[in-house]
C-alpha cells in the first residue's frame, strides 16, 4: 500500500511539475510582454487571460478530451508532442492549459507594478530592450515566483480535467485527486483520508511559500 | 569651448499631435556645464530625453559628435551609451548599493567592477554603505548612489534632470560639489535641468531659458543673470511670474 501511495504521489508531482514547467515557459514571457508592451488588441488578450485564470478545469478537460479523442482534430496525429488520450501526457497538456493563464496573469500584474520610470532610467544607463525586460523581471521577481506557485496550486489540487483526460488508470494515470475520488467511492476511507492529507500538505506548502514571498521580498 | 557636442536643428517633439518642444537651433559645447531653466511643463525633461536618445524627435535633427540623427535614423547603442541621465528621483534597483552602481558596467559586459564601483562610491562619500540594500537609504544618500551609478560609466555627457529638487540644503551642497569635481577632473559635458535659478547660477557656464516649449534666451551665465536680453528672462531670474 505504501508503494502504491508513493507511486501516486510521484505521478502527481511529475504530471503537475511538467505542466508547471510548460506553463512557466509560456506564461512568464507572455506576462512580461503583456505588462511592458502596448499593442492593438491588448485589452482583448488581457480579458482572455483573466477569463483563463478563472476557467473551470473540467471545461478545459472536456476541450482537451475532444481535441485528443480518436475522432478529434489531433486524434489521428502521432507526433512526439501530441499525447494520446488517457496517458500522463494528456494530463500534462490539460494542466498546462489550466495553469499558464495564472502564471501569465500574475506575472503581468507584477511587471506592471514596476515603476515605468525605472525602465527609462536603465535605458539611460545603456540597457537594450532585452536588458530592460530582464531588469523588470528581476525587480518583479517576488511577484513572478508567486505566479509560479499559484500556477502549481491550481493544478496539483485539480480533479475534473485529469479524471477526464487521464481516466484514473491504476499504475498509469492515477494521481492524488483521482485516487481520493475512487477510494472514497470504494469505501476505503482510511486510504482516501491519507491521500487527502498528502494533498493538503502539498497545497499547504505551496500556499505557505506564496504567503511568505508575498509578505516580503526574498532578500529580507 | 568651441566644439559642439550637440547641435540641435529645427527640433520638434510632439505627443499625440500636441507640441511639447520646439528648438530652432541650440549648440551644447564639449566640456561645458549647460544650465537649462524654466517653469515645469516648459519641455526641459523632454529635451533631456532627446539628448539621451531615449526618444526620437518628431521633426528636425540632433547632431552628436558629427553624426546626424533624426526620426528616421536612430542612434546606435554605443553612442547612446556615452550619455546618461540622473533623474529627479534616484530610481534605484531593489538590490545592494554596489550592485546598483555596477549595473551600468554589467550592461556593457565590462570587468573589474569591484574596484571601479568602490572608487565611484568613494567619490560620493558612501563607500561604507556598499553592501547595504538600496531601499534602506535616505533620500540624499539614494541620490548620491544614483550619481555614482552614472559617474562610474565615465560618460562623455552627463544629463542631470532636477537632481536636487527633493533634497535638503546639505545634500544639495554635497551633490553640487560632486558635480563640480567631476567636471573639473574629467571634463564631462554636463547639461543641468533645474527650476532653481540659483543652482544654475552656481554651477553652469551658459544658461538657457525654456518657456512654453521654446528656447527664449541662451547666454553665458553672467549675462543671463545680470543683463538678460529678453524681458521674460529678466522676470524669471528675478523670481517673477512669467506665465
Amino acid at each position: 500500500m505504501t508503494s502504491a501511495l508513493r507511486e501516486i504521489v510521484l505521478l502527481s508531482l511529475e504530471v503537475s511539475g511538467t505542466a508547471l514547467f510548460f506553463a512557466t515557459l509560456i506564461g512568464i514571457p507572455l506576462g512580461v510582454v503583456m505588462g511592458l508592451r502596448r499593442f492593438v488588441g491588448r485589452k482583448l488578450v488581457v480579458a482572455l487571460l483573466y477569463t483563463g485564470m478563472g476557467f473551470p478545469p473540467v471545461v478545459i478537460g472536456l476541450f482537451v478530451y475532444l481535441l485528443l479523442s480518436r475522432s478529434g482534430p489531433l486524434g489521428q496525429i502521432t507526433l512526439p508532442l501530441v499525447p494520446d488520450l488517457f496517458t500522463p501526457g494528456a494530463m500534462v497538456m490539460a494542466q498546462s492549459i489550466i495553469s499558464f493563464p495564472l502564471v501569465a496573469g500574475f506575472t503581468m500584474a507584477a511587471v506592471m507594478a514596476v515603476d515605468p520610470q525605472l525602465r527609462q532610467q536603465v535605458q539611460s544607463l545603456g540597457a537594450t530592450t532585452g536588458q530592460t525586460a530582464l531588469m523588470v523581471l528581476s525587480e518583479a521577481r517576488v511577484g513572478v515566483l508567486v505566479s509560479v506557485i499559484a500556477g502549481f496550486g491550481s493544478i496539483i489540487s485539480e480533479v475534473g480535467a485529469v479524471m477526464m483526460v487521464g481516466g484514473n488508470i491504476e499504475h498509469n494515470t492515477r494521481v492524488l485527486t483521482t485516487a481520493i475520488v475512487l477510494e472514497t467511492r470504494k469505501g476505503n476511507f482510511d486510504l482516501a483520508v491519507a491521500l487527502g492529507f498528502v494533498l493538503l500538505g502539498l497545497s499547504f506548502l505551496a500556499n505557505v511559500a506564496m504567503l511568505r514571498l508575498q509578505g516580503r521580498s526574498l532578500d529580507q | 569651448m568651441s566644439q559642439a557636442t550637440y547641435r540641435l536643428q529645427g527640433l520638434k517633439k510632439e505627443y499625440n499631435g500636441r507640441s511639447v518642444l520646439q528648438v530652432e537651433a541650440l549648440d551644447i559645447y564639449a566640456g561645458e556645464i549647460f544650465g537649462l531653466v524654466g517653469p515645469s511643463g516648459a519641455g526641459k525633461s523632454t529635451l533631456l530625453r532627446l539628448l539621451n536618445f531615449l526618444e526620437p524627435p518628431t521633426e528636425g535633427s540632433i547632431t552628436y559628435k558629427d553624426a546626424k540623427f533624426n526620426a528616421e535614423k536612430p542612434v546606435p547603442l554605443e553612442l547612446r551609451r556615452q550619455v546618461t541621465t540622473v533623474f529627479q528621483r534616484p530610481l534605484l534597483l531593489n538590490r545592494t548599493v554596489k550592485a546598483n552602481v555596477s549595473y551600468g558596467l554589467q550592461l556593457r559586459g565590462q570587468n573589474h567592477l569591484e574596484g571601479r564601483t568602490k572608487a565611484a562610491l568613494e567619490q560620493v562619500g558612501l563607500a561604507d554603505l556598499a553592501d547595504q540594500q538600496a531601499r534602506t537609504l535616505s533620500g540624499g544618500e539614494a541620490q548620491r548612489v544614483a550619481l555614482a551609478r552614472a559617474m562610474v560609466l565615465e560618460p562623455d555627457v552627463l544629463l542631470l534632470d532636477e537632481p536636487t529638487a527633493n533634497l535638503d540644503p546639505f545634500n544639495v551642497g554635497l551633490i553640487e560639489e560632486i558635480v563640480r569635481q567631476l567636471h573639473a577632473s574629467q571634463g564631462t559635458t554636463i547639461v543641468l535641468v533645474t527650476h532653481n535659478v540659483f543652482q544654475a547660477r552656481r554651477l553652469a557656464q551658459r544658461v538657457a531659458l525654456l518657456l512654453d516649449s521654446r528656447v527664449i534666451e541662451i547666454a553665458p551665465v553672467a549675462e543671463f543673470f545680470e543683463s538678460p536680453r529678453d524681458e521674460r528672462t529678466a522676470a524669471f531670474v528675478n523670481g517673477e511670474m512669467v506665465y
